[in-house]
């Protein structure tokens, strides 16, 4: 298929399941911050804020600018809003590539955004909405493309977006020990508070929850799970090499993120937490960066619309 | 009638133009009976509630066409314009005889020129054209097709006769919106479909591929077909989305392409792979920065040299443009009988060549009456309808058209037809054209029964382009059975035994409250005819 092509498939990947992520976790967010006293909703902020990696326009920390921040902002491409637009954007110039099921799918989610209220309530009916779009979206994918080549770059970037955003949940609980939401809210920011019950008989601990999140060979958003669905992408991209050696960088990058996690031993990660997670993030960009330039390298410079992709 | 029509026949008794659903008594015309009777049952409410849901179901879709960088539905009214078999067949012919006479003139311009040293046209008309390019002639493109695919305007006079308005042998578009109007419509007026059978127009990319693939260079054993777009923001990128994905082909931009070697190489994920057939949608100018345009990156460097070498089929071949030239446009009956032995079948409108002393004194003479046009503009661009415009206006058209005769044709005001729309909150008359697309695979042309009515959306207006407002119609060609176009095979054949194949359903299901009672019927039923039963 054309580099160009599978260029915007991978950022669809990426960008639908970051819409879905990120609408997860403003979701929960907000739902805390609001019920804060206002003098501590602006450190909330500024943390969370910080660890999606935005920062507000006018140097304003209240509510309504991680709202804008995290849904609204459509020339960001952490937002809903941004990640959606980018993806829609990506789909039309892919659009003989993807099903046209998959295109209507995103192209009315673009159009149905504009109906939405801007403000506290209207954000809340959004963060649930667009998930419920994004998992529309997702099935799309499953069930009208063919599994080939272009559905293995669509999850690909969904896989390696998937890895980098629960260490991005994690990290809104690691960096302040007893503090900031609690673990029931962080696992439901996953969708993982049942499964992790099912798992552990409502067993609550640090290490429990944050093993579920990390190591779960069985559950979808965790980041092992995640990094391993990448992997196997990778080797399905390019299966000659089984015997010796990688030539395949992007492989070598996701193998040895995941290997890290899955034979550390278990009952020290607390205490190693966030270095596990700076390594995922790492290794996510640099595998991001690694497929491109081994797949799309050409003309990078002039193919991307408004900069954000 | 319904009175949804109430104000209709008020409107239309003051214009001069034909009616496509009305005769000047009123009645309804045979072919517009099924579409009255159907309005019949709407109220007003109605209409506006199915109007709305196809324009919603254009946006979703992604059914637009982009001006200025906003991306719009294109407005799709809800009155079809109906055409009856035996006029229609009047139109493909004529459609047919004019793409293979144009095809036989470009060949022969970019060749011996007979068609000159025989007296039919002037060297001038050739030699002046702002299309015809040095850099492809002398050569048969590969594949020995010119026209791949044309669009020839349509318009229907005051007494109702056809007549061609021009030729479109470069990158004719809109028949994606033929295909996507059909699709709507039938979600839009159901009813309408019923008891008529309305000639299909699925079958469009299937003929489009085969022609690319019979007329790409011969060396090719598996050709690889792709279609080039200028990118995301031509108006015309929807169509170029459609038609690749419909084909099961690449649409490659130009920065996808390199030329080595004459030949032509696409960037995949796999390298580079080898392209037979461009279906380009992008103009000559921007093709070749080598040959045209140096400034142009929407094209692709060497293509033009491929094409000589024979080692890749463009299509339209470059340099098609002579034949859209609307002086040339005058000599078309003439070609027609020149390369042809045959009279045309569809007219011209009567044209003035300016550049001709004596046509341009009386037109100039005239030009309130008359509209003008420049020979290479498309989209209506240029245009002046003399009874409209200021005085300003046409005496800058006066010092135009004196400056560069060769440059302007001049033509009658005709009254197109007219054909109800939707518009302001009722029906009322709006003038419409027909591009009916024909395709041609060097043994053979087809045409796609119906193709693309556009409608001047505004009271009284003759400008039907989409660039300015204008909107369209589904066409409907009647007569023949919609299975004529389906391959015989791909019908399934009726069930040998005539049973009913019944769902299968769990044990648990028929514990369920209200449905129960039919499950258990339909397991009896499924036990009765030892199908369907549980798995």
């Amino acid at each position: 298929m054309l580099s160009r092509i599978a260029e915007s498939l991978f950022w669809i990947g990426r960008h639908v399941e970051r819409a879905d992520g990120v609408a997860r976790i403003l979701d929960v967010h907000l739902e805390r911050i609001t019920q804060l006293p206002a003098a501590e909703q602006e450190a909330e902020v500024r943390r969370i804020m910080a660890v999606m990696g935005v920062a507000p326009e006018h140097g304003d920390y209240g509510v309504d600018s991680l709202i804008h921040e995290l849904a609204w902002n459509r020339d960001s491409p952490t937002s809903i809003s941004g990640s959606l637009h980018a993806a829609r954007e990506n789909a039309r110039r892919a659009r003989e590539t993807v099903s046209s099921a998959m295109w209507e799918a995103l192209n009315s989610t673009h159009y149905g955004l504009g109906g939405h209220r801007r403000d506290v309530v209207g954000t809340f009916r959004v963060c649930h909405w667009a998930i419920e779009r994004m998992a529309t979206v997702r099935g799309q994918i499953q069930m009208t493309m063919s599994h080939d080549e272009s559905w293995l770059f669509l999850g690909l970037g969904a896989a390696l977006e998937r890895a980098d955003m629960t260490s991005r949940l994690l990290w809104t609980r690691s960096t302040t020990a007893t503090e900031g939401m609690s673990w029931v809210s962080i696992l439901h920011c996953a969708g993982a508070y049942e499964a992790f019950l099912r798992t552990r008989y409502g067993t609550f601990s640090d290490e429990s929850a944050t093993q579920f999140l990390l190591l779960d060979r069985l559950f979808p958003r965790s980041i092992l799970h995640a990094l391993t669905t990448a992997e196997e992408i990778l080797v399905q991209m390019e299966p000659g090499l089984q015997r010796v050696g990688f030539k395949d960088d992007a492989r070598r990058i996701v193998g040895e993120a995941r290997t890290a996690l899955e034979f550390h031993h278990a009952e020290d990660l607390m205490a190693v937490l966030p270095g596990h997670l700076n390594n995922v993030q790492a290794a996510c960009a640099r595998a991001s960066e690694a497929v491109g330039a081994k797949y799309f390298s050409h003309a990078v410079e002039d193919s991307w619309f408004g900069g954000i992709l | 009638m319904s009175d949804l029509f109430d104000h209709y026949a008020a409107e239309m008794a003051g214009a001069a133009a034909y009616d496509e659903m009305f005769t000047p008594e009123q009645r309804l015309r045979p072919a517009y009976e099924q579409i009255g009777q159907v309005l019949d049952g709407l109220s007003l409410g109605d209409v506006h509630a199915r109007a709305d849901s196809m324009a919603r179901s254009f946006l979703d879709r992604g059914v637009t066409f982009d001006v200025a960088g906003e991306e719009r539905p294109f407005p799709l009214d809800i009155v079809p314009r109906v055409i009856p078999a035996e006029e229609w067949a009047v139109i493909e012919r004529g459609v047919v005889q004019r793409v293979r006479a144009l095809e036989c003139f470009l060949d022969d311009v970019h060749g011996d020129q007979r068609v000159v040293a025989d007296g039919i046209v002037p060297r001038s008309l050739i030699t002046s054209s702002a299309h015809f390019h040095r850099a492809v002639w002398g050569f048969r493109p590969a594949g020995g097709v010119r026209i791949h695919v044309a669009g020839i305007d349509v318009i229907r006079d005051q007494q109702g006769v056809f007549r061609v308005l021009e030729d479109n042998v470069r990158v004719p578009s809109g028949v994606s919106y033929v295909i996507e109007n059909r699709r709507a419509m039938t979600k839009g007026l159901p009813e309408a479909f019923m008891s008529r059978s309305i000639r299909a127009v699925e079958a469009y990319p299937r003929h489009l591929y085969r022609a690319l693939r019979a007329t790409a260079p011969e060396a090719a054993e598996d050709p690889v077909v792709v279609v080039l777009t200028p990118g995301v923001f031509n108006s015309a990128y929807f169509e170029h989305a459609l038609l690749a994905g419909l084909m099961g082909v690449e649409l490659v931009e130009g920065r996808d392409l390199v030329v080595r070697g004459d030949r032509v190489y696409m960037r995949t994920t796999d390298g580079e792979q080898r392209v037979d057939v461009i279906y380009k949608r992008i103009d000559d100018e921007f093709l070749d920065p080598l040959h045209f345009r140096p400034d142009s990156v929407l094209g692709c460097s060497g293509l033009v040299n491929a094409a000589r070498a024979g080692n890749v089929t463009i299509a339209n071949a470059v340099g098609n443009g002579v034949a859209d030239d609307k002086l040339t446009y005058s000599y078309v009956p003439d070609l027609i009988r020149y390369y042809l032995d045959e009279e045309p079948v569809l007219p011209n409108v009567d044209t003035y060549r300016l550049e001709e002393p004596e046509a341009r004194a009386w037109v100039l003479e005239h030009l309130e009456e008359l509209v003008v046009k420049p020979v290479d503009g498309s989209g209506g661009k240029g245009l002046v309808i003399g009874s409209t415009a200021t005085a300003a206006e046409l005496a800058e058209l006066r010092a135009k058209v004196l400056a560069d005769p060769r440059g302007w044709i001049a033509q009658p005001v005709l009254q197109l037809s007219t054909v109800p729309t939707f518009a302001d909150g009722g029906f009322g008359p709006r003038h419409v054209d027909l591009r009916p697309f024909a395709v041609n695979s060097g043994d053979g042309v087809y045409v796609l029964p119906g193709g693309l009515t556009r409608v001047a959306m505004q009271k009284g207006s003759l400008i039907v382009n989409s660039s300015q407002g204008g909107g369209s119609k589904d066409t409907w060609v009647l007569g023949q059975p919609q299975t004529q176009d389906l391959d015989p095979g791909r019908v399934p054949p009726a069930d040998v035994d005539g049973t009913v194949h019944t769902w299968p359903v769990s044990a648990s299901w028929q514990d369920e409250g209200d449905t129960g009672q039919e499950q258990q019927q339909q397991q009896a039923r499924a036990a009765g005819t030892g199908k369907g039963a549980p798995c």
